[in-house]
């Protein structure tokens, strides 16, 4: 009789431990898939620079260093390894684009260009989707590493290697705000940006 | 903001508890009260789920549809479609297919059986009387529909409420057609009561369903909305969109009974009184502003 308990236990312990290493599996492949979707969101910012730099130079003739600062700032961020480095080198980009957009309001023939119109809502609609991407990420990470540290699902993980991740943190230098030299140029006023406070 | 995610889930969760709780007391009644039994409970269930299923399943398709929602691409409406786009990747969910409705009363509803199929539609009106930040945060609340699976458990619901009705119905029925069911010669006056207990419910329970069945309707309300604002970070947009749609009192043409549950505001005019509070599908407009301004407030003191 006795036995028969022992087992149903047992057999009840290997279907929980199932169950939760099951479920972190799950959250930390979220977290990597949310991971990934953030380079997605970048290599579309990196794809549209080009098509913008070209539109502009038709117009503003005489900016030559602003066009190479865009150009080599973009070189940078697609070269960029480790975390660090590549969130500074985004920061460094997003200064270069937002002097590019202060220059176009001296030009209105610019400004009414249709290509350059929609190339403008296009990076603002890009680096707040940027901003959602690294949001969701932290949600993701939030999600697991609660996984991970909450009894008993610990047990689970640290049997089985699920170690906590990191989250996804602004630099200390980019806390500063850029400097641009007319108001609100680029329409970057997203909700992703603009008056929200950013996740620690 | 989490803690009031959390608690908006747990009160739609044990409304639907009590919900269940109650039909299945109502089906032990009708089984017990007439002659139609516990098989008659089975019928009732299956024939409520049977005519919900292709409401459900095809809801995205009728409910846009009757609504004259048009679907629209990126190009028409690039920022409609880019906040909706930024909006499905902070959900973390597929992005919704994009319907604008031409109408000046703002509005916009979400539907869409499961996230796989979601889709929102928004009037021409909304999109031109909110900036931005308004219309992120009104795009983030029907999202937060879409991801929170609300239209499936609306649809739940609704069977629920269709079963009691059903039942309801059949009592009724069999009371006029030949009195109740006696079981053995000793229960004559068990059978008397369940009679007149079931008299009582069969006529009160369709009322107390449909009162649960829209408390449901407005926690999921309050819970779209701190979701939404737990998507942009920024309750202030939704809570202004709010704002300015309470001023605004035209009434949406596409609307109807049927619809305007789903949209962000209810799209009719009312008669304001208290019972009717019972009975609405969305919460106060006031009060949804209050708990949204609760939000900012605790966003800005925990800096």
């Amino acid at each position: 009789m006795s036995t028969a308990v022992v087992l149903i236990i047992l057999a009840l312990i290997v279907v929980g431990v199932i169950l939760l290493y099951n479920r972190l599996v799950i959250l930390r492949t979220r977290v990597n898939n949310a991971w990934s979707q953030i380079d997605v969101q970048l290599r579309r910012r990196y794809d549209l620079i080009p098509n913008l730099v070209e539109t502009v130079k038709g117009y503003a003739t005489h900016e030559k260093t602003l066009f190479e600062e865009v150009t080599q700032a973009r070189s940078n961020a697609i070269s960029a390894g480790a975390v660090g480095e590549q969130a500074e080198a985004e920061n460094m980009l997003t200064g270069t684009l937002r002097s590019l957009f202060a220059v176009a309001e001296n030009y209105p023939d610019l400004k009414a260009n249709q290509n350059f119109m929609m190339l403008q809502e296009e990076l603002s609609g890009t680096e707040s989707k940027i901003a959602f991407a690294r949001q969701f990420y932290n949600d993701t990470v939030m999600n697991f590493n609660a996984g991970t540290q909450t009894f008993p699902n610990s047990v689970i993980a640290s049997l089985f290697g699920f170690t906590k991740r990191d989250y996804f943190e602004a630099e200390e230098n980019s806390r500063q705000p850029i400097n641009v030299d007319f108001g609100s140029a680029g329409g970057t006023d997203t909700a992703g940006e603009g008056g929200s406070p950013k996740e620690s | 903001m989490y803690e009031q995610i959390a608690s908006n889930k747990r009160r739609s969760w044990l409304l639907i508890i009590i919900f269940i709780a109650v039909v299945v007391l109502i089906g032990y009644i009708f089984g017990e009260a007439t002659f139609f039994g516990p098989a008659g409970v089975a019928i009732a269930v299956v024939i409520a789920v049977a005519m919900s299923f292709s409401s459900y399943y095809y809801s995205d398709r009728i409910v846009l549809s009757i609504s004259k929602a048009r679907p629209v691409e990126k190009s028409e409406y690039p920022h409609l479609y880019n906040s909706i786009e930024g909006l499905s990747i902070a959900a973390g969910i597929p992005v919704p297919k994009m319907y604008v409705i031409d109408d000046s009363a703002p509005n916009a509803f979400a539907t869409g059986r499961d996230p796989k199929h979601g889709a929102i539609a928004v009037t021409t009106g909304l999109i031109e009387k909110m900036d931005r930040l308004e219309l992120e945060g009104v795009i983030a609340h029907e999202m937060s529909h879409i991801k929170n699976y609300d239209i499936r458990m609306a649809s739940m619901t609704v069977v629920l409420v269709g079963i009691v009705a059903l039942l309801s119905d059949w009592m009724l029925r069999s009371f006029f057609w030949g009195g109740g069911r006696r079981r053995g010669g000793g229960r004559g006056n068990q059978g008397v009561l369940f009679i007149i207990v079931g008299l009582a419910m069969a006529i009160l329970a369709p009322i107390i369903a449909q009162a649960i069945r829209l408390a449901v309707s407005r926690q999921r309300e309050y819970l779209a909305d701190s979701s939404g604002a737990m998507l942009t970070r920024y309750p202030p947009g939704l809570a202004s969109a709010l704002k300015k749609l309470g001023d605004d009192e035209e009434p949406l043409a596409v609307a109807n009974k049927a619809t305007a549950h789903m949209y962000i505001i209810n799209p009719l005019l009312e008669h304001k009184s208290k019972i009717n509070n019972l009975f609405k599908t969305h919460p106060p407009l006031y009060d949804r502003i209050k708990r949204l301004d609760a939000l900012s407030l605790e966003e800005t003191t925990e800096k």
